[in-house]
Order: C-alpha cells, then structure tokens, then sequence
C-alpha cells in the first residue's frame, strides 16, 4: 500500500473520492506519522482526540451518496492562532494555556463544512510574534529538514507538519511573512491572499490592518484546493472583500500547462541587491527566474524605492496595533490569572500580564504603546501609516510595467534554532522581502526554488500580485513549480532526510 | 540615540498594564533604544504631503443589519472565567476610577 | 467625609462667571449592539436581562472576534446630528480608545476621535420664562457602551472599600452618542437651569426621533456637567471639573449649581479648583473627588483597523433630513396651539419636561386637559415627594388606560387615585389594578338603591326636605351611600337616585 502521508491533497482526495481509501485509513496514517516524528520536529501543540470519529463520520456520509467537497476526508493541521471549538487555543502564549473558544474561526468552520479532518493545532512563536517558532511558550517546532535549525516563523508548526508529512495540509496566517517565511526554509508552499480575501474572524488578532489567514501545503494546486475552501466574504470580517474570486485550484491546473509563462512580465527589485542575501538564496532565486526565461517569460527590473522603509514601518504598525489587540488578555474573562494576596484587580492584571506573556510579547507590547502616546503617534504610527502609502505606490508603479514580482522569499535559509533570539533587531530584519505585501494588502507566495548549494537546505522564490489578483500567484506559481519538478526528477522534499527513529507525540 | 530611558520604560509598563521588574526594565530600555534609531527613520519620507493609509484595501460604509444573532450562551460567557459568581465574573477591589 | 464649603448662590454669580459644558451620553434603542449582534438591553424589548445572557463574543473581547458596525445605529446617529442642527462629515472613522478597566472587554472603547460623525450644530432650549437659549454643539460621536460593575461587600456598595466586583457585560457595546456642547457662555445665574432645560431639549429630541428610551434612570441618557467658574473681567477660562453620574434631569441642576457654589467658596478663599472628575451624590445632593486627570490618560487612540469609514451618501444625509421630526421650539408653539392651554399651564408642563409623555398620553385618547392633570399634577407631586421621575413612574399609555376607565365612569376620580398608587407599586395596568383591587364603581343600581333605601330609613326627614326644593339635604344621603359603598359609586348617579326617589328633577 503507498504511504498515505506522501500523497498530496490532491491526490489523495482523489483516492477518498474513488473509494480507493477511506479518510478513517488516511486520518489514521498521519496520526501515526505524528506519533513518529512529532516528539522530534513539535509541530504540534495539541493532537485532536475527534479526528477519527470526524474520519468516520465523513466515510459514512460519503458511504450514504452524500454530495461531498473535493477535500472532504483529507487532514488538516490548523495553526493555534486560530479558535476552535474542540480543541484548545493558546496562539502559543501561556497566558491563553487551556482557552477554549465558544465558536470556531470562520476558516475553520468552512474547512469542517468541506469535509476536511482537523488534525489538531500547530506551533507558533506566541501570537505569531517571530520569524523562527522560537517565542512559542510551548518550545521551538524544529526544521524537518535538519532538526537543529528553525523552521520559520511565526508558523513553524503548520510549515513543519507538511514538511514532515504529518499533514497534507495547514493553515496559517501570514502578517509580516508568517505563512510564506515558513515555506521558504521548508520547502513548502505558501500564500499570503490578498487582504480581505479570507475571513479574520476567529484569528487571534496580532496587527489588525496586516494579518491574513491563508494555506501551508506541498503543492501549488493542493494550496488552491484549500484556498476554495477557506476564501471568500464573511460578514463577520468588516474588511472581508465582497469580492467575486475564481477558482484558485483552477488557476493552478491551469498554470501547471506552463502557457502562462509566455510573454508573462516578471519584475525584479532594483532595490534588493544580491548583497544582502545568502549566496545560495541568490543563485537559487537566479536559476529559477533563467528556467521562466527560458519558457518564455521576461523579466523586467523595477524600482521600489519606498520598500527599503518597509521593516521600519512594519515594526512601528504591527507593535502599535498588537498592544491594542492583546489588552484583552488581562485575567478577567478567559486565561491566565495570577493571584496578589491583598492586590487590586489592577496589580492582578499587571501581574498576570508579566506573567503570561513572552520576553518577544512584552518587546512589542512595550514599542508599540510608545509608538502610540501622547507626543510620539504622528512621528511614528502616523509616519509609518504614511510610509504604507508610499509602498503603495511603489507596486502601483511596478505594477504598470509588470505582471508579477519576484524575489527570494527571504534573505537567508534557516539558521540555527538560538543563533537570533537574543538580537530582535536581527530577527526583524528577516522579514525584508515579505512585510511590503502585508503593508500593501497585495497577496503573495513562496515556493521552492530549490537548495542553496552552500548548505543544501531549501530556498523559496516569492511572487507578489496585484491585490485581487491571487489567481495569477497560482498560475504562474504552479507553471514554476511544475517546470521545477520536472527539472528535480520529483518534489523538492523527496531530498529530505528521514524522520522518525525517535517516536511519541506529545 | 532616541530617548528611551528607565522611566519611560517603566510608565509604559503602567500603561500597557504590564509589572515589569528593574531587569525587565534596564533589558527592554537598552534593546528599545537600538529598534527605535532603527525604525525612527519613516519619518525621512512621511512628508505632510504623503496621505496615511490605514487599510491596505480602501473600503467604506461596511455595515451590518440590526438582526439579532451571535449570542452566547451563559455558560459559554462563562467557560473559561478564572472566577465567577452569581452569572458575573469576579475580580479583586478595583482601586481606580471609572473612565 | 469633609463636607465642602458652599458660598451663597447669588454671591458666587457676583464675584465669578460660570462656564458650562456638557456631555451627554445617549444609549441607542437598536435591536442589536453596536459592534455586535447580540440583542441591545437599551431597547425596551430586552431590558432587565439576566447578567451575561446578552453577551457575543466581540461584546467581550473572546481571541478572535471582531466588531462590525450597526447600520441602524448609524442612521440613528446621523439624523440625530442633523436635529442637532450638525453638519454630517462626509467621511468619519472608528478610533480606539485605550484603557484598561474590568467592564470593558477589549481593554479598549471604539469611539470615535478626530473624524466624529457629526460636527458644529447648535440647540435651541427654552427656559421656563420662555426664553431661548442657543446651545453651541461641538460634536457628536458614535461609541459603545462598556459593562456593569457591581461591587460587593464593605459598607457603601460603592467602589471604595468593596472585597470584590462582579461584572456583567450585557450594556457592553450598547450603541451610544455621544453629544458634547462646546464652552456655553453668558449663562449666568441661569446656569442651573439651563443645564436642565438642555438636557430636557435632548431627551425630548431623541424621543422624538424615537432612537433612544431616554429612560435617565436606567442609564439611557446620562450626562457628565462641566463646570469652570472666572473672576468677572478675566478672559482666560477657569479650570473645570467635570460631575459624572448625573442621571435626572432635577440632579443635573443640583450640580450645577452645587459645583458652581463648591467652586466660587475655594477661588474666594484664594484656593485653586483641580482638574478632576466629580461624582454627583443623589443622596446627599453633593459631589465628591474622583480621579484626577494624570498622564495616565494616554488614551493612545489610532484608527480603528478592524472597522472602515462611514461615508454617508448626500441622498442618505438628505432622506434623513426630511424625515427629522420638527425642531423642540416648533413643536412647542404647534403643541401648545393643538392643546389649547394657557401659557402657565403649558409652561408647566415644558418646566417638568413632560412634554412628550403629555403628547404621547393625548396620542393614546386622553383630553389635554386630563393628561396635563394626571401628569403635571398627580404624578409629578409624587415624584418630586420621591426624588424620582414622573417618567419613571408610569407610562404615558397607562395613564391614557386609566382616564379611559374614569371618562366611562368605571372609576371616580378619587378612586382613579387609587389605581394610580398601584401603577406606580408595579402592580400591573389599570384594568388589571381595578380588578385585583376590587376598586370598581358600583354601577349596579339596584345595589345603589338599597344602600339609599337604607340611608333614608336613618334620616326620615330628607326626603321631604327635598321635595319643599332644599336639594342640598341630599348630601347627607349621598355621603352615606358613599360612606356605605367605600367611596365605590359615582356620587352624581347616587345623587339622580336619591332625587328620582324624592320625584324630584332636581335643582
Ligand atoms: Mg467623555
Ligand atoms: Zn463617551
């Protein structure tokens, strides 16, 4: 029988769909597959103890003629940003150890409705705060790839479960480069829609005017497959786009002929020269532009001039807008309540807030209220609002001249877990290539490129789209990756190495 | 340098409701200095001229009808409460004023 | 607590000029929340809820949720801005407020900060000698309302001392507008009452527009008085406090004028006034200290990320125009002309600010006449021997109920008092009073009868005393059968009784 968790979404949704394979034989096999490697690469915080009965339950359905999804019986990793009913939801912080929400995020009540099989909650730096999974209070997700290196953040855990093939598919979220980092240094794919284009509603908010939920998956197709699930308006999301969107897993069979490729205009950044980025990241991301160039794209050197203010803007709005969004957390309602004998509500909440949140937390917490006060909003929030306006341009601009952008989807592969986590200065600067698509609400993707030939691990190409235009990300995304497999003799991740002497979930 | 000194530090601890100690204090001051030369630097091109953007996807008048719906139940208000009585959530004498 | 030093009322508006401002806060009577669509406790329909019950998640913060704005709420808003005479921006935002306290959810307000909805406009009130008095509006704002705290143990139930505190986040989003009055000048020795005659001009506006309950004793109209006093001839203005929990319009003049005393009695004795909040004591008719302003009032307020602007269409803005009911002063002169009142009575009613409980008693079939005497005369006595409301006492349709039962003869006047003292005890409606109580006139003149027949066998004489034409000999008999009735009969049909027996037509 073939390894169950090899397969991608796609295909095997296929075999469930022809009853080749039941989703209680699937759901089974990834269980298993977690019990082996989990205890290694902790992408998981918490295993879902429903996940056969849900199994079962769409067998029998589909069993009785009912009119199933495309994905229906396929697994799903959901990242612990995102409330759910059945299991816990912490967004990797403390303070929230235990949280049970009363509802589930709107993304996670489609994925039920499609059949999808939730697996359990994936790993993340503590409110999606990090780029290396190394601020979740839980402990570190390590990089499938090689166990002592990150595997991105703020959604190591999602990005390591398909990785590792514990789960065909994740979902994560994405608000300075926390779906499409992640991909990077995994070898997986991931795509920021633009804003709007999926519901927030029921994603622990970390910067409002930035966050977007999206998916983490092997395949450009299997990501389309998901992202006709979880997309579209959701009246509970006031900035959820009334938007008529087409099928992205139509658009990523459709690219996958690799016609689009013809006369497709691809802009590079003037402004991100190579110095900046790890030799083998360029090589890789130079290779990849020559294999569209030899299909017959053309690419097409634009100026950004305003991106270079990007990271400093972006740590000016998503700490300002954080400190608003995790007031909540103040011991009264749900979560973590330390006591003070004799205290006020407000010693308790002080407290508890000391307490519960992580060093990164209190970092941003701290920036952002002063970004905010009295005296300092219009220099820097004000500023930084302003400097998202320029960025604006700049795509408008590039985007007259071109039909995409490409750049590598970050600067360097992964890095040792504890090599940045005392220096957040560096960590922040990792976000450079993946925070103006957040600031300007266009979407983007990241997939393998590659391996850097220095170190062998994988390297991602980033496309960027005009907002509203995901469909193009999925065209010509999955024209590269097709060309690119071709080229590899198999999917990136068959270089990987083994997993799983070491068994045990937690 | 910016001007992020112990004090500063300290009152916006009280302001984001969060007891930070004097380690706490003196770490967050020195890595809040070296972030804030950094990110001080929008204010190079956020010129009176530059209108701000708030939303990345320009859009207005989202509205919702008055139509009941969402409720929780008692029990679900409650399900995660540290402590609780008569249907409310408890907590300790409050010292401060209403707003 | 030390008790403030008070000047004479007189002596303070000689020495110093007061300077008034006011905020009020009034709660939407929405279906729905603000941000939220869980039923609103300010509409009549869902008030007096259980704790908690009117809760969805945004309402209390759960990781996750987020607000989505009420559509009715901003038409609400907007065409009260327009009766306050307002220009409506074209485009306002949603701002947070940031501040930390248990009965906010979020551990911050959406309100909205420098793009309100409704800017510049201006109020005319009418003053009990039939003066007006033009109130300048600075703003009005959308915002929602935060949750109920109660505090539990030590002495005074209030927050000082108490063990604990429970909250309810039921009022927790709850659609407010908030309306604040730019500095009102040259009021003078009026300033206590023009503070009530503008707080009755918004109660009466919003109940017009009907968008609110406007119910003060439940908090659907509260209004916070800023006071600030200046030596005669000096420009610069005086430092202000601000009287929150100000929630009757009689209590709004008492602070007034209270602060006004409290103020002039510390400048005169060279003191200086601190910038603070004040809390309004019903009891005690006093204010005492609240928080003082501090730099921890950085609100820190940015746009709202979670929420667009609100860009009303010009068509919207003017639709709603037409629709405004018409202004207070108008209303006045047209109510005043319907009714046929002389101006003292009308007056009276204007002064009690019962205005629109008169108007909606006569919608329901009542005379002008009875509905001012019910209200301005019986009910507003009770109120004021209670320190409460007439509006709180009864409603305008019950008391077209009950002058319905004494215009069919049902109940006398005296007995119609009756049935009022059990409306105001909560006993039920009118019909339902009379029937529980048994205060029914006895129309039944059979019963009638015999009680006369009694009542003559004891006085022999009457009878003839009526028929040599001295009528006024009945009154003995009426006032037995009265006495033997308990006050149950209709005197004037005892009377045709006792003069039918007689064979007499009467006098
Ligand atoms: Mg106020
Ligand atoms: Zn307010």
């Amino acid at each position: 029988m073939t390894d169950l968790t090899k397969l991608s979404a796609a295909a095997l949704a296929d075999k469930l769909s022809a009853g080749e394979v039941s989703s209680v034989e699937a759901t089974q096999a990834h269980l298993d597959r977690i019990a082996a490697v989990d205890a290694d690469v902790h992408a998981f915080l918490h295993v879902s103890e429903h996940a056969l009965d849900v199994a079962a339950d769409i067998d029998r359905r589909r069993a009785a003629g009912d009119d199933l999804g495309p994905l229906a019986g396929v697994p799903l990793a959901i990242k612990d940003v995102l409330v759910t009913t059945d299991m816990p939801s912490t967004s990797g912080s403390k303070i929230l150890e235990g949280y049970m929400s009363p509802y589930d995020a709107t993304v996670v009540a489609r994925s039920r409705a499609a059949g999808l099989v939730p697996l359990g909650k994936t790993n993340m730096d503590e409110f999606a705060m990090g780029s290396s999974t190394e601020h979740s209070a839980y402990g570190p997700t390590r990089n499938p790839w090689d166990l002592s290196r990150i595997p991105g953040g703020s959604g190591g855990g999602s990005a390591a479960a398909v990785a590792a093939f514990e789960a065909p598919l994740a979902l994560g979220s994405d608000t300075g480069g926390s779906i499409r980092q992640p991909a990077h240094v995994t070898g997986t794919v991931g795509i920021k829609p633009t804003y709007g284009g999926v519901s927030r509603y029921g994603a622990i908010a970390l910067a409002s005017s930035l966050d977007q939920v999206g998916p983490v998956t092997r395949t450009v197709l299997d990501a389309g497959l998901l992202h006709d699930v979880i997309g579209g308006h959701d009246p509970h999301d006031s900035t959820s786009l009334a938007h008529d969107w087409p099928s992205f897993a139509a658009a990523a069979r459709e690219g996958a002929t690799g016609e689009v490729l013809k006369g497709l205009k691809v802009g590079v950044i003037r402004e991100l020269p190579d110095s900046g980025f790890q030799a083998g990241v360029s090589e890789s991301f130079r290779a990849a532009l020559a294999a569209m160039e030899s299909q017959g794209a053309e690419i097409v050197e634009i100026s950004a001039p305003h991106f270079e203010y990007g990271v400093a803007a972006y740590y000016l709005i998503l700490p300002a807008e954080a400190s608003s969004n995790l007031a909540k957390f103040d011991s009264v309602r749900f979560g973590l309540r330390v006591d003070v004998p004799g205290g006020t509500v407000e010693d308790v909440m002080a407290k508890t807030r000391d307490a519960g949140f992580g060093e990164e937390v209190k970092r941003r917490i701290i920036l952002g209220t002063y970004a905010l006060s009295a005296g300092y909003y219009d220099a820097y929030y004000g500023s930084a609002q302003k400097v998202r306006t320029l960025i604006q341009q700049d795509f408008a601009d590039a985007f007259s001249k071109v039909d995409v952008i490409a750049t590598p989807s970050a600067p360097t592969t992964a890095f040792k877990l504890g090599e940045k986590i005392d220096d957040p200065l560096q960590m922040y600067l990792n976000d450079v290539t993946t925070i103006p698509a957040n600031l300007a609400g266009v979407p983007g993707i990241s997939i393998p490129s590659g391996l850097a030939s220095e170190d062998g691990l994988p390297v991602g190409i980033q496309f960027l789209a005009p907002a509203h235009e995901d469909a193009r990300l999925y065209r010509v995304g999955a024209a590269l990756e097709s060309l690119l497999v071709d080229s590899w003799g198999g999917p990136l991740l068959d270089r990987a190495p083994a997993l799983g002497a070491n068994g045990g979930a937690r | 340098m910016s001007e992020i000194t112990p004090d500063l530090v300290r009152h916006l601890g009280v302001l984001a409701r969060i007891q930070l100690s004097d380690g706490e204090v003196e770490r967050l001051t020195g890595q809040l200095d070296a972030i804030v030369d950094n990110i001080a630097k929008v204010s190079e091109v956020a010129t009176p001229d530059v209108p701000a953007t708030s939303h990345p996807i320009p859009l207005e008048n989202v509205f919702r009808s008055d139509v009941p719906g969402d409720l929780l139940t008692l029990a679900q208000v409650l399900q995660n409460a540290p402590d609780s009585a008569d249907g409310r959530f408890r907590v300790t004498a409050i010292l401060g004023e209403e707003q | 607590m030390a008790k403030d030093k008070l000047m004479d009322f007189d002596k303070a508006l000689e020495l110093y000029e007061p300077v008034l401002g006011f905020e009020v806060h009034v709660e939407l009577n929405t279906e729905t929340k603000m941000f939220s669509a869980a039923a609103n406790p300010a509409n009549d329909a869902n008030h007096g809820a259980e704790p908690n019950t009117l809760v969805a998640p945004v309402d209390m913060g759960l990781p996750g949720a987020l607000p989505v704005v009420n559509e009715t709420a901003v038409r609400y808003s907007i065409s009260l801005g327009l009766a306050l005479g307002c220009s409506i921006a074209p485009s306002s935002r949603f701002a947070r407020k940031n501040y930390f306290y248990p009965d906010l959810g979020k551990n911050y307000q959406i309100s909205q900060y420098d793009e309100p909805i409704a800017f510049e406009g201006s109020v005319d009130i009418e003053l009990a000698d039939g003066e007006i008095v033009t109130v300048p509006i600075e703003r009005a704002h959308m915002e929602e309302d935060a949750g109920k705290l109660t505090h539990v143990g030590g002495s005074t139930g209030r927050i000082q001392g108490a063990e604990y505190s429970l909250v309810d986040y039921n009022r927790a989003g709850v659609p407010l507008v908030e309306i604040v009055t730019k500095p009102i000048f040259g009021a003078e020795h009026r300033a206590p009452e023009i503070a009530k005659a503008y707080v009755a001009t918004i109660r009466d506006i919003v109940i017009a527009l009907g968008i609110s309950e406007a119910r003060m004793e439940r908090g659907n109209l509260r209004c916070d008085a800023n006071v600030s006093l200046r030596p005669r001839g000096q420009e610069k203005l005086g430092t202000r406090t601000e009287t929150k929990n100000v929630n009757s319009m009689r209590s709004v003049e008492r602070a007034v004028r209270y602060e006004i005393q409290r103020q002039a009695a510390i400048l005169a004795a060279g003191g200086t006034i601190t910038q603070e909040t004040r809390h309004w004591h019903e009891d005690t008719g006093t204010t005492s200290p609240g928080r003082p302003k501090s730099d921890a009032d950085d609100y820190r307020y940015f746009p709202e990320p979670d929420l667009l602007p609100v860009a009303p269409s010009v068509e919207l803005i003017e639709q709603l125009r037409a629709a405004l009911p018409e202004p207070p002063a108008a209303r006045r002169r047209r109510l005043k002309a319907d009714w046929g009142f002389a101006d003292i009575d009308f007056q009276g009613v204007v002064n009690a600010g019962l205005l629109a409980e008169v108007e909606a008693t006569i919608a329901a079939g009542t005379s002008p006449a009875a509905a001012r005497k019910w209200w301005t005369g019986e009910l507003l006595r009770i109120a004021n021997a209670e320190g409460r409301e007439p509006a709180e006492l009864a409603t305008p349709a019950d008391v077209a109920a009950l002058q319905a039962l004494v215009d069919a003869g049902t109940l006398t006047d005296k007995l119609a008092r009756q049935v009022l003292e059990g409306m105001i005890a909560g006993e039920g409606t009118p019909q339902e009073i009379v029937d529980a109580r048994g205060l029914a006139v006895v129309s039944d003149d059979g019963a009638l009868i015999a009680a006369i027949d009694e009542a003559l066998a004891a006085q022999p004489d009457v009878l003839d005393k009526i028929r040599d034409g001295k009528v006024q000999a009945a009154g003995a008999v009426i006032g037995a059968v009265m006495k033997a009735m308990k006050g149950q009969a209709d005197a004037a049909r005892v009377r045709e009784l006792v003069l039918e027996r007689a064979g007499s037509t009467g006098a």
